[in-house]
């Protein structure tokens, strides 16, 4: 069964209407612009990487709240952790939104995101900005 | 007064409950719901007299021919065309206006010359011109809206000059629901020398339209978008343009005769009709045409005033609900579109498909008119003959819900 209660919960506003890492990065080092063009969900994302580590993380852009909730949440998760690290969790993330039986804790404050895997509708949202972000480290 | 409750009887869609609620469906803009009598006609046409059109005497082969013929004949007569020669079968109204592109743009549009659209024109009416505009190195120009969310007269006038060949322009906005006074668009292009293709998509399933009256020289519309089936969709080219309009697909069914290394063509329309054309289609569109005109178009387009009226006056009681379009409700179809403030569309749409409703959310295939309007995307609920009151009253209701989930 579908519930909004989990799609909505208090955790994933929270990041939708006050991420902290909702800013532009003026040191990136790398940038890439992630969208679904169907629904118009649009981010950047703004890394600033220091040989393999990812010393800071940010993001910009508009769309949902779950699109905008799960940027800020990867951002969470990935800021201060090596490329191959990262790559890791987002393959996580991903294959948990897939509902593939994963370790959740590991993903931190994205796992409240599993919910979304009873949203079909709403799936694309939520792996934005982890698809970008592979598809800019990879 | 139409009996909206028997109507809905005739659809056994509504006997799915979405997430256990009543199904409330407002989205009809993008595809309608099909009436019993339609989706018995899908079953008839593989039990009674499938068989290939034109090719074969055989009892079968004729019985489908005459279906298919007596389509083309119902089509006409729905939208008051001249002549049978005059209506193609297509799959769909995007396919109608690429025909036209590839085939009529291709060989009269040249280099200098200049296409005229609308700001609010869906991405079927506006990428086919693009690719015509490259290829041939004209121009596209846009008419824009005034500030009652109406295209502008005045724009238009002053787009138009003898360099313009074409103007392409919806007969009602899939967004706004504004209905464009086309007849008159029409008139003008005229005077200029341009010809006018009318998108149809959303007027023909809501309102009577008379071609002849409109007299404009390209007509789309799909069959999906009007109780019918998809996969079927029209295609209106006026008497006197079917010879400058070169074919477009080529090989079987639209020939006279083949040589090694010519062809000549069949006589309108099979010159427009190459392979096995939709015939099971075009059969169940007779039914669909045959339940419109049974409730009456005008019936229709008057219980959707209705609805728009009521709709708007009870969304606008919303005060963090945006509406886009007229203020008032003449010469407009049964849309609207709307925002919650500080609320995505998508999370709106999520929310109310919870409560059974069914809206759409995002850009509408209409890319150039949300930059115009300011937005990155809204919520749209459009009405068709088996919507109430009810289902407005279920929306506000749960527009509230929308507001409560989002503080
Ligand atoms: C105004 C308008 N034009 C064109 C289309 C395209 O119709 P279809 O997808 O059936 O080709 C639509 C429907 O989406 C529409 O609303």
């Amino acid at each position: 069964m579908s519930d909004l209660n989990q799609l909505y919960s208090e955790i994933i506003m929270e990041h939708y209407e006050n991420s902290p890492h909702r800013r532009e990065l003026k040191e990136a080092t790398l940038k890439e612009r992630g969208h679904n063009p169907l629904c118009g969900d649009d981010i950047t994302i703004y890394l600033k990487i220091n040989g393999d580590v990812i010393e800071d993380a940010s993001f910009t852009g508009h769309g949902c709240a779950i699109s905008q909730a799960s940027t800020s949440m990867m951002i969470d998760l990935i800021k201060g952790k090596d490329k191959k690290e990262a790559l890791r969790l987002v393959q996580k993330f991903i294959d948990m939104i897939h509902k593939k039986d994963v370790d959740l804790e590991e993903l931190g404050d994205a796992q409240v995101l599993q919910g979304v895997s009873d949203f079909p509708a709403r799936v694309k949202c939520a792996l934005l900005a982890w698809k970008t972000l592979q598809d800019t480290l990879k | 007064m139409m009996d909206v409750k028997k109507i809905r009887e005739d659809f056994p869609i509504f006997n799915v409950k979405p997430h256990g609620k009543r199904l409330v469906y407002l989205d009809n803009a993008a595809t309608t719901q099909k009436p019993e009598s339609v989706i018995k006609a899908m079953e008839e046409y593989y039990e009674k007299l499938n068989a290939n059109v034109y090719r074969s005497p055989h009892y079968l082969s004729v019985l489908s021919t005459e279906a298919y013929e007596k389509a083309r004949d119902k089509v006409k007569k729905f939208v008051n065309a001249k002549s049978e020669e005059s209506i193609i079968f297509t799959r769909n109204t995007t396919e109608s206006i690429n025909f036209i592109a590839y085939t009529w743009g291709m060989k009269h549009i040249k280099e200098g010359d200049e296409i005229v659209l609308t700001i609010a024109e869906h991405h079927s009416n506006i990428l086919p011109w693009q690719m015509v505009a490259e290829a041939k190195g004209a121009k596209l120009k846009y008419v824009y809206l005034d500030e009652n969310f109406r295209l502008s007269m005045k724009d238009f006038e002053e787009k138009m000059s003898d360099r313009v060949k074409l103007v392409a322009v919806q007969h009602m906005s899939n967004v706004l629901g504004i209905i464009n006074p086309v007849e008159e668009i029409t008139q003008i292009a005229h005077k200029y020398g341009a010809k006018v293709l009318v998108d149809g998509a959303q007027s023909v399933p809501h309102m009577k339209v008379d071609l002849k009256k409109i007299n404009c020289d390209f007509f789309a519309f799909s069959g999906h978008k009007m109780l019918g089936p998809m996969g079927i969709g029209v295609l209106y080219i006026k008497e006197d343009l079917l010879d400058e309009v070169p074919p477009f697909l080529r090989g079987g069914e639209m020939i006279d005769e083949v040589y090694e290394e010519y062809s000549t063509f069949a006589p309108p329309p099979l010159k427009f009709e190459a392979g096995t054309p939709n015939v099971e289609g075009a059969y169940v569109l007779i039914s669909a045409i045959d339940y419109l005109e049974r409730i009456g178009l005008e019936n229709i387009y008057e219980h959707e005033a209705k609805l728009l009226e009521y709709g708007l006056e009870k969304i606008n009681t919303l005060e963090y609900v945006k509406t886009y379009g007229p203020m008032d409700s003449k010469d407009r179809g049964g849309i609207i579109s709307f925002n919650v403030e500080g609320v995505h569309p998508h999370d709106v749409a999520t929310i109310l498909d919870e409560e059974g409703i069914a809206v759409r959310s995002g850009h509408h295939c209409c890319q150039p008119l949300m930059r115009y309007l300011g937005v990155p995307a809204t919520v749209r609920a459009s009405f068709y003959l088996y919507n109430d009151f009810d289902d407005i009253d279920a929306l506000v209701e749960a527009l509230k819900k929308v507001r409560k989930w989002f503080k």
